[in-house]
C-alpha cells in the first residue's frame, strides 16, 4: 500500500524519509516539486500525481507536506485519511505539528511512522495504543480523573471534543437534551452505532487522553442564528489611485453572551500598496507580500461598536480591481452553543470512583464570509 | 555534526557507498575526517556495556537515517545489539536492521536467530514484534524461514500475532512470488479466523497475493459482514472494497429492470439538449417498459446474502473516517437498488466540510455519480457553493458537480451563482466557469439564449483570458444554431483585432471561415488583416487562416483568390510542416490545375460539409466503469494492481456455497457450552446454520460487538472469554476444513494435524490435553475428544486431574523421538543448512505455562542430569564447589555486617531447567541477628526471570548458611538486579553471570558431535589461534581450564591432540560445541561452534584467558 513517506517543508526540503518496503530514491519527490512549482500555491497542489512508476498522494498540513509514494492501485482516501492521522499524532504528541517540531523529535517521530505502518498498511494508529508503545517526551500524569467535553460549533457543523483521564474500563453513556437537532453524526471508533440509533444517547468505553468523540451537522432547515453583523463599504475610485474602506460590526444574537477573538480577514486585490486606516478598537496588520489585511478586534463591545475606516492607497495606472474583497470573520463566543444543542447528562457504569465532570461551549466562526 | 551532515546531504539515498572512498577526493578531506571519526565514536558507544550510551548512539543513527543519510558502515556495530536487553535500544535497532537489511544480506544474517528466539517468546507483543521484523528483512534466503514462520504464527494462540502473520504474507509473497501456492494455504486459515483483528489484515493479504481466488471467500462471506462493524477501520476499507466485488460476481443486479431501459434510452441520449426535453418523456415511458419488463421477467428478489451486506455496511456511513465512508459509498453506488443509493449522498455532502485534500477525492466521486444519478445529490446543491477561500483545483471540481446537477428547475439559481463566479480573481477558474456556462447552455435548451447573451457580454470584459474562454466557447454554441446568430459573428469578427490568446483567435477565424455566407462582407475583410499578421500568428491561428482563405476561395473566389495565393505562398515557407504540408494540401485540393485530380471537383464538399456541433461533455462522463474511490477512478486510468470491478453475472451463481454447514457434534458442544457458562447468544456459527441469514444477521452482529468490548483489551489478555468461544468456533470451522484438505494433500496429512491442535488452543492451558487428539487423530472418536477437552480447559481442577497423564504423553512425545514433528522439519532443514533449525525444536517449552513446564522439564533435567553423572568424562558436575569461583554479593562494610557471596553451582536448579542455579553463602558478621532475608523488586530486562530463594527466616550473629536460586539469564550476559531485603534494610545487589555460566553440560558420542558441528558452520564457527600456556600443554590440563572457564561436558575424543566440549545454552537449548586442538610447540586452535554468535564470541573469549594464563 504506502511504500515510502517523505515530509517535506515549503521551500523543498525533505527533512524526514521513511521507507516501508524497499527504499526509494528521494528523486521521486522532483515530479512533486515540479508540481508545486506550477500550482503555486501550496493549497493548490493536486494530491494525487502520477509519475512513471509510482504514484505521489499528498496532504498539506502546517506549512509542511506529508509526501507518500504508492506502487499499485489503493483508495486514493485511505491513504489520504492516514497521512491526516499522522499529523494528528505528531499533533497529539508535541502539541503541533510543524517543521521544527518533528525535527526535534525526529526519532519519535520515525518510530512512531514505524509503529502505524506494517508493510504499508496502517497497524495502529489510536493514539492511545501508540502511547503504550512509544512514551511522548513528557506524559501527563494526572491523578484526578476528569472528563471534560469541549462543545465547538461553527455555523451548522460542530464536534464534541473529550478529554477523558478515567482509569479501568469505565462504560460511559452521554445524552443530550435535544438530539433531535443533529441532523447528520460521525462517530469515533468506541461509540457504540446500536445504541445511538435506538436511543439517541452516546454509549462509550471511552480511550485514554484527547479525541473527538463525534462530530456533527445541524439541519440548515433550523435557521442558523448569526451573532454578529457587518456593515461594510470597500470602494475603489477610477481615478486617483486610491480607494475607501469602511467597516463596522455589531453584535447580533449573542444571548447576552460575550463575543470574544474577533477578527477580520481580507484578501485585497494585488494592486492595492498600502493602507492607512484607523480602527477605534484592536489593532490592524496589512501584509504588503500577501496583500492580507488582518484586523484584530479582540471582544465586540456592544456599546461601542468598532469601526475600521480609511483610505487605500492603488497602484497607479492600473485599472481599478473588478471585485471587492470578501471578508472572513472570525469570532468565539464561550458558554454557548449557537445550534441549542445540550447535554443532558453523562453517567459512568463499570467502575466504582466518581469522577469529576464537566462541560464547556464554544461557539467559534469556521467559514464565516461576508460577500461585498 | 554541521559540515558532517552537509556533506552526508549529498550523498542522499545514494546507500551503501562505502566510506573510504571518499577519500579520492581531496576538498572533502576535512570533512570526511571528521565525519569519519564521528561514525567511530558511535561506534565505540554501541560497543560499550551501557545501555545509556547505545541507546544514545541508536537514537544519533536513526536521526540519520530519518534524515536520509547513509548509515549502512554501522550495520556490523549496530547488529552486534540485536540481543540488547535494553526494549528502547533494541526497538532502535530493529528499526536500523529493516532499513539496512537489504543492503548488508550477510550480515543481516547474523540477526536472524534473535528473532526466531523471539518468535517462541511467552508475550505475544514480542513474538509479534519478532516477526514483524523478520517479515520485514528483505533478504531471500531467509525465505524459508519466514514462511515457517508464518504459519507457526497463523496458528498462534494470540490475535494480535495473528494479525501480524497476515500483515507478513504479502511480504514474502512480494520477496518471493513462487510462495505463493503455500501463503494462500495460510490465507485460507486465516480466512475462517473469527476475531475482528486479524480480518482485515487478511483480506488485505488476499487482496495483495491471490485476488482472483474469490472462491476463499465464499464460506467466511457471511462471518465477514457481520464483522465488519467492529473491525478497525483501515481493514473495514479493504473488506468493503473486496466484498463489493465479490458481490458483482455472486448476486444479480438489483436494477436489472432499470438497466434494461437505460439501454435503450441512451442510444437517443447521445446528443445534447435532447435529454432534458425529454426527460418527462422518458419518465412516462420508463414507467411503461418497467411495467412490460416486470411482465416478461419473473420478479426480482435479492439474495439475503446482498441485502447482509447492505444493511451491515450501512452504519459505517457514520464513521469519521472518510476512507470508510467512502468505501461504503461506492458500494452502494455500484450494487444497491437505484431507490437505495439515496443514503450515502449525506455522508459524502459531509466529507466535503474535511480537509481539501479529501474534498478534492470526494468531489471527484461526486462528479461521477452525478452523471449517473443527478437526483441523488440536487438537494445538496448548495453545499457545492464555491467559498472564494477554497483551492483553485476544488473549485473547479465543485463547478464540475453544479454543471451535473443543472436541470430546468435550478438552472437560474445556478447561473445567478455563477455569475459571481466570474468576478473572481482567479483567473483559471473564471476560465473553467465560462466552460462551464457554455456546458449548461448545451444541457439545456431553454438556456441557452440566456448563455449565449451572457457570454457575449464578456466579450467586453477587461481581462482577455475572459474574453478568450468566452470565444471558445461561443464558438461552440454558435455551431448549434448558427443562422439565428450573424450578429454575434460579426461581434466576433471585430474582436480578432484586440484578442490576442492564439485559441480565442483561432476560434474567431474558424467560425467566419465557417459561417462565411452569413457574413460576406466582412469574411474577405478579416482575410486581408490575417494575411498581413500572418507571419507573426502562433501556428494553430496560421493553420485557422488556411482554412479561412480555402473556404472562401471556394464561396468567394473573386475577392479572395489573390489573399488566398498570397496566403498560401506565405505558408509553403513557414518553419512548421504542418503548415507547409496543409497550405500544399489546399493547394492541390481547391486551386485547379490540369494536374489536380478527381478530388478537387469536391472541394467544397470537403471544406464546408456541415459540421455536427460538438458535444460539450463532462470528463467524468463514463467514468464508473472504474471502481468509484478507487486511485484508478482518479486518475481515469488504470493503476497497477487494480481489479477491474466485473459485471453482474447473467444469472445468478449457487447462493449454497456461502453456507457454512455446522457439522453434529459441534452443534451439540456448543449447546454444552451454553449450558456450562450460560451464553446466551447464539454464536455466528449455529445461527447461521440454523436459521436463515437475514433474520439472525442483526443479533448476529450484536453478539459480535460484544464480544469485541470484552476483548477490548486484546493486546494485553489472553484466555478472555471471547478468545475462549472464538477458539471453539474456530475449532468447528477446522474440521470441516479438514476432510477435503486431508484428501487433497495427502503429502500434508501428518503436518496439518499439527497446525490445527495448535490453532484450537487459545488458552495455553489448551496446549497440553491437545497432544492428546494427535496421537488418536486417525481413531473415530474425534469428537468426543475434543468436546472433553473444551470441558477441561474451563475447569482449572479438571485439568489438574489429568494432568499427569498428559504430562507423561508430553514426556514421551517431546523428547525421545517427537516423530510427527520431526517429519516436517526435515522437510525444509536441507534448505537452510545455513541456519540452525534447532531453535524451532524447543519452540513450544516456552510457551507452556509455567506449571507444566516446570513439571517436565524438570523430569527431563533429572534424565541428562542421570546421563551425565554416569559419564567420567564431564568434571563440570563433578566437579567439588571448592574449585568454584566465587563472586562478591554485598560487602561487609556495606552490609552492614551481612556479607553475602555467590557462584555458580553448576547443578541443575530443579524447579525450572531454563534456569542457572546461583548458590549465595550468607555471613553475618555484625553483632545482632538478621531475620527475614528475601529477595524483592527483581529488575530485570525483558525476558529474564528469577526464581528467589525461599525466605531465611533468622541468621543469628556469627553464623552462615547457603541458599539456592535461580536465575533465566535469557543466554546473555546481562545482570541482573534486585533488592536484597533484610526485616530493617535493603540493599541493590547484581549477579552478573559469566557467559560459562550459561550452559549446561549435555553428554554427546563423538559421531553425534561431528554431525552437529557439521551443522553449525560459517558464520556460526569462531576459530582463533593460540600459544597455550607452558604448564598446560598437557590434555589433563587443558580440559581442566576448559571446563573451569565453562560449564562444558567433554566429549571422548579418538584423536590425541584434539578436545572436544559441549554444551547447550540455558535458556534456548542452544548447541555450544567447543573444540581444542593442539599442535606441537603449544601452538592450539581454539573453535566454537555455536548459533548464538554473541555467546560464541564471548565463549572464545574467555576460554582463551583461561588456556593462555
Amino acid at each position: 500500500m504506502i511504500h515510502s513517506l517523505f515530509l517535506i517543508n515549503n521551500t523543498g526540503d525533505i527533512f524526514l524519509e521513511k521507507h516501508w518496503k524497499s527504499v526509494i530514491s528521494r528523486s521521486v519527490c522532483d515530479y512533486f516539486f515540479e508540481a508545486k512549482a506550477k500550482a503555486g500555491d501550496p493549497e493548490n497542489v493536486p494530491p494525487v500525481l502520477q509519475t512513471p512508476h509510482h504514484y505521489l498522494i499528498s496532504v498539506y498540513r502546517g506549512k509542511i507536506f506529508l509526501l507518500s509514494v504508492i506502487q499499485s492501485e489503493v483508495p486514493p482516501l485511505f491513504v489520504i485519511e492516514f497521512l491526516h492521522r499522522v499529523a494528528d499524532t505528531i499533533q497529539d504528541y508535541f502539541g503541533e505539528c510543524s517543521e521544527n517540531v518533528i525535527k526535534d523529535n525526529l526519532v519519535i517521530v520515525y518510530e512512531l511512522l514505524e509503529e502505524m505502518l506494517d508493510n504499508g498498511f496502517p497497524l495502529a494508529t489510536e493514539s492511545n495504543v501508540l502511547k503504550e508503545m512509544i512514551r511522548p517526551p513528557n506524559i501527563l500524569r494526572s491523578v484526578v480523573n476528569t472528563l471534560t467535553g469541549t462543545t465547538v460549533f461553527a455555523e451548522i457543523q460542530g464536534v464534541i471534543e473529550a478529554c477523558v483521564r478515567l482509569s479501568g474500563m469505565p462504560d460511559l453513556t452521554l445524552s443530550f437534551m435535544n438530539p433531535r437537532l443533529l441532523d447528520d453524526v460521525s462517530f469515533h471508533p468506541c461509540v457504540r452505532f446500536k445504541r445511538w440509533e435506538a436511543e439517541r444517547v452516546l454509549s462509550f468505553i471511552p480511550p485514554d487522553g484527547n479525541f473527538t468523540l463525534m462530530s456533527y451537522h445541524v439541519n440548515s432547515q433550523n435557521l442558523v442564528a448569526i451573532p454578529v453583523y457587518v456593515k461594510q463599504n470597500i470602494n475603489f475610485f477610477d481615478s486617483g489611485s486610491c480607494g475607501r474602506l469602511d467597516i463596522t460590526i455589531g453584535p447580533k444574537q449573542t444571548m447576552g453572551k460575550m463575543v470574544e477573538s474577533l477578527s477580520v480577514t481580507i484578501p485585497m486585490p494585488k494592486t492595492v500598496l498600502s493602507a492607512n486606516l484607523t480602527a477605534t478598537q484592536g489593532s490592524y496588520t496589512f501584509d504588503l507580500a500577501t496583500k492580507i489585511l488582518i484586523w484584530d478586534v479582540g471582544k465586540l463591545n456592544p456599546q461601542k461598536l468598532p469601526n475600521l475606516k480609511g483610505t487605500l492607497s492603488m497602484q497607479s495606472g492600473v485599472p481599478k480591481p473588478e471585485e471587492n474583497p470578501s471578508l472572513s470573520i472570525g469570532l468565539k463566543i464561550q458558554q454557548l452553543a449557537i445550534s441549542g444543542l445540550k447535554v443532558n447528562r453523562l453517567d459512568m457504569y463499570g467502575e466504582k470512583y466518581k469522577p469529576f465532570k464537566g462541560v464547556k461551549y464554544v461557539t467559534k466562526a469556521g467559514k464565516f464570509q461576508v460577500r461585498t | 555534526m554541521s559540515s558532517g551532515s552537509a556533506f552526508n546531504d549529498e550523498k542522499g539515498g545514494s546507500s551503501s557507498v562505502a566510506e573510504p572512498e571518499y577519500g579520492h577526493d581531496p576538498a572533502s578531506g576535512g570533512i570526511f575526517s571528521s565525519d569519519y571519526k564521528r561514525h567511530d565514536d558511535l561506534k565505540e558507544m554501541l560497543d560499550s556495556n551501557k545501555d545509556s550510551l547505545k541507546l544514545e548512539a541508536m537514537k544519533r543513527i536513526v536521526a540519520m537515517i530519518a534524515r536520509g543519510k547513509n548509515a549502512s558502515d554501522l550495520f556490523p556495530a549496530v547488529v552486534k545489539n540485536v540481543a540488547c536487553k535494553n526494549i528502547e535500544v533494541k526497538k532502535l535497532v530493529y528499526v536500523y536492521l529493516v532499513r539496512y537489511a537489504e543492503e548488508q544480506q550477510d550480515l543481516a544474517l547474523l540477526s536472524i536467530s534473535t528473532f526466531q528466539r523471539g518468535l517462541k517468546d511467552p508475550n505475544q507483543l514480542i513474538r509479534a514484534s519478532a516477526l514483524r521484523v523478520l517479515s520485514s528483512i528483505r533478504v531471500t534466503i531467509i525465505v524459508p524461514i519466514m514462511m515457517l514462520a508464518i504459519k507457526e504464527a497463523a496458528s498462534d494462540m494470540s490475535p494480535y500475532v495473528r494479525k501480524t502473520a497476515a500483515h507478513a504474507i504479502p511480504k514474502l509473497y512480494s520477496l518471493d512470488p513462487e510462495q505463493k501456492d503455500q501463503l494462500i494455504e495460510v490465507i485460507e486459515k486465516l480466512l475462517a479466523d473469527k476475531t475482528t483483528l486479524v480480518a482485515g489484515s487478511v483480506v488485505m493479504a488476499f487482496e495483495e497475493v491471490c485476488p482472483e481466488r474469490i472462491d476463499l471467500i465464499h464460506k467466511n462471506y457471511r462471518k465477514l459482514c457481520n464483522l465488519l462493524i467492529d473491525v478497525e477501520e483501515w481493514g473495514q476499507v479493504v473488506i468493503i472494497n473486496m466484498l463489493t466485488r465479490y458481490a458483482r460476481t455472486q448476486f444479480l443486479n438489483p436494477n436489472i429492470n432499470e438497466s434494461l431501459l437505460e439501454e435503450g434510452n441512451t442510444e437517443g441520449k447521445t446528443f445534447y439538449g435532447s435529454d432534458e426535453d425529454e426527460d418527462e418523456d422518458e419518465d412516462e415511458e420508463e414507467k411503461e417498459k418497467k411495467a412490460e419488463a416486470l411482465a416478461k421477467r419473473k420478479p426480482y428478489v435479492m439474495d439475503p446474502d446482498h441485502r447482509l451486506l447492505l444493511r451491515n455496511t450501512k452504519p459505517l456511513l457514520q464513521s469519521r473516517n472518510a476512507a470508510v465512508v467512502m468505501a461504503v459509498a461506492q458500494l452502494y453506488f455500484h450494487l444497491a437498488p437505484k431507490a437505495e443509493v439515496g443514503v450515502i449522498a449525506k455522508a459524502l455532502v459531509r466529507l466535503l466540510r474535511s480537509h481539501s485534500e479529501v474534498q478534492f477525492v470526494v468531489l471527484q466521486n461526486v462528479a461521477t455519480m452525478t452523471i449517473k444519478r443527478r437526483g441523488m445529490f440536487e438537494p445538496y446543491l448548495k453545499s457545492f457553493y464555491i467559498r472564494s477561500t477554497d483551492p483553485t483545483q476544488i473549485k473547479i471540481l465543485k463547478l464540475e458537480v453544479l454543471t451535473n446537477l443543472a436541470n430546468e428547475t435550478n438552472i437560474s439559481t445556478i447561473l445567478r451563482e455563477f455569475q459571481t463566479y466570474i468576478k473572481s480573481m482567479d483567473k483559471d477558474f473564471v476560465a473553467a466557469t465560462i466552460q462551464a456556462i457554455g456546458r449548461c447552455a448545451t444541457n439545456i435548451g431553454e438556456v441557452r439564449d440566456t448563455c449565449l447573451n451572457g457570454l457575449v457580454q464578456l466579450l467586453s470584459n477587461r481581462d482577455e483570458l475572459v474574453v478568450a474562454e468566452s470565444v471558445v466557447v461561443i464558438k461552440k454554441l454558435l455551431q448549434m444554431q448558427p443562422e439565428k446568430h450573424s450578429d454575434i459573428i460579426k461581434h466576433m469578427a471585430k474582436l480578432i483585432d484586440n484578442i490576442q490568446v492564439p485559441m480565442a483567435r483561432a476560434s474567431i477565424l474558424w467560425l467566419i471561415g465557417e459561417y462565411c455566407e452569413h457574413v460576406p462582407k466582412i469574411a474577405p475583410d478579416v482575410l486581408r488583416k490575417m494575411a498581413k499578421s500572418f507571419t507573426n500568428e502562433e501556428d494553430i491561428v496560421k493553420l485557422q487562416i488556411l482554412n479561412l482563405a480555402a473556404k472562401l476561395y471556394l464561396t468567394n473566389s473573386k475577392q479572395t483568390k489573390l489573399l488566398t495565393q498570397y496566403v498560401l505562398n506565405l505558408a509553403k515557407y513557414d518553419q512548421n510542416y504542418d503548415i507547409r504540408d496543409r497550405a500544399r494540401f489546399i493547394r492541390q485540393l481547391i486551386v485547379p490545375t490540369e494536374k489536380s485530380g478527381a478530388l478537387s471537383k469536391y472541394a467544397k464538399k470537403l471544406f464546408l460539409a456541415l459540421k455536427p456541433a460538438p458535444v460539450l461533455e463532462s470528463p467524468f462522463k463514463d467514468r464508473d466503469h472504474f471502481q468509484l474511490g478507487s486511485l484508478s477512478h482518479l486518475l481515469n486510468a488504470k493503476a497497477g494492481g487494480y481489479q477491474e470491478l466485473p459485471d453482474w453475472p447473467e444469472s445468478a451463481p449457487d447462493p449454497s456455497v456461502r453456507n457454512v454447514e455446522v457439522p453434529e457434534w459441534s452443534k451439540c458442544s456448543a449447546r454444552e457450552k451454553r449450558k456450562e457458562k450460560k451464553v446466551e447468544k447464539p454464536f455466528y456459527s449455529d445461527s447461521e446454520g440454523e436459521s436463515g441469514p437475514t433474520e439472525s444477521a442483526d443479533s448476529e452482529s450484536d453478539s459480535g460487538s460484544g464480544s469485541e468490548s470484552a476483548s477490548g483489551s486484546e493486546e494485553s489478555g489472553s484466555g478472555s472469554e471471547s478468545d475462549e468461544e472464538e477458539s471453539d468456533e474456530g475449532s468447528d470451522e477446522e474440521e470441516e476444513e479438514e476432510e477435503p484438505k486431508l484428501t487433497k494433500k495427502k503429502m500434508q496429512e501428518v503436518k496439518k494435524p499439527v497446525h490445527q491442535s495448535e490453532s484450537e488452543q487459545s488458552s495455553e492451558e489448551e496446549r497440553k490435553p491437545q497432544r492428546k487428539p494427535k496421537s488418536r487423530k486417525m481413531s473415530e472418536s474425534e469428537s468426543e475428544s475434543e468436546e472433553s477437552e473444551s470441558e477441561s480447559d474451563e475447569s482449572e481442577s479438571d485439568e489438574s486431574e489429568s494432568e499427569p497423564e498428559t504430562r507423561k504423553k508430553k514426556k514421551v512425545e517431546s523428547k525421545p523421538s517427537k516423530p510427527v514433528k520431526k517429519e516436517t522439519k526435515k522437510e525444509s532443514k536441507k534448505e537452510m543448512s545455513l541456519l540452525d533449525l534447532d531453535d524451532f525444536e524447543p519452540a513450544h517449552s516456552p510457551q507452556v505455562t509455567p506449571v507444566n513446564a516446570f513439571m517436565s522439564n524438570s523430569l527431563v533435567t533429572d534424565l541428562e542430569g542421570l546421563s551425565l553423572s554416569d559419564d567420567v568424562l564431564a568434571p563440570a558436575t563433578i566437579s567439588p564447589s571448592s574449585s568454584m569461583k566465587t563472586f562478591e554479593l554485598l560487602h561487609r562494610i556495606t552490609g552492614e555486617g551481612l556479607s553475602v557471596e555467590y557462584c555458580f553451582s553448576r547443578q541443575p536448579f530443579s524447579p525450572d531447567a531454563n534456569m542457572v542455579a546461583v548458590q549465595i553463602h550468607f555471613t553475618n558478621n555484625s553483632s545482632s541477628d538478621v531475620s527475614n532475608l528475601h529477595v524483592e523488586d527483581a529488575k530485570l530486562q525483558s525476558g529474564m526471570r528469577v526464581k528467589e530463594f525461599p525466605e531465611i527466616e533468622v541468621l543469628a550473629a556469627g553464623d552462615t548458611t547457603t541458599a539456592v536460586m535461580g536465575i533465566d539469564f535469557c543466554d546473555s550476559t546481562q545482570a541482573a538486579n534486585f533488592q536484597l531485603c533484610t526485616n530493617s534494610k535493603k540493599f541493590f545487589v547484581t549477579i552478573q553471570p559469566p557467559v560459562g555460566e550459561l550452559m549446561r553440560p549435555v553428554f554427546m558420542t563423538e559421531n553425534e558431535f561431528k554431525k552437529e558441528q557439521g551443522q553449525l558452520m560459517g558464520m556460526n564457527e569462531i576459530s582463533e589461534k593460540l600459544t597455550l600456556d607452558s604448564n598446560c600443554r598437557n590434555e589433563h590440563s587443558i580440559v581442566q581450564r576448559v571446563t573451569t572457564a565453562a560449564n562444558l561436558s567433554r566429549v571422548p575424543c579418538g584423536s590425541d591432540n584434539e578436545c572436544r566440549f559441549a554444551a547447550r545454552t540455558v535458556t534456548s537449548n542452544s548447541l555450544v560445541l567447543v573444540t581444542v586442538a593442539t599442535k606441537p610447540e603449544g601452538a592450539a586452535q581454539l573453535t566454537v561452534n555455536c548459533d548464538k554468535m554473541l555467546i560464541g564470541t564471548m565463549l572464545v573469549k574467555e576460554i582463551l584467558q583461561g588456556l593462555t594464563q
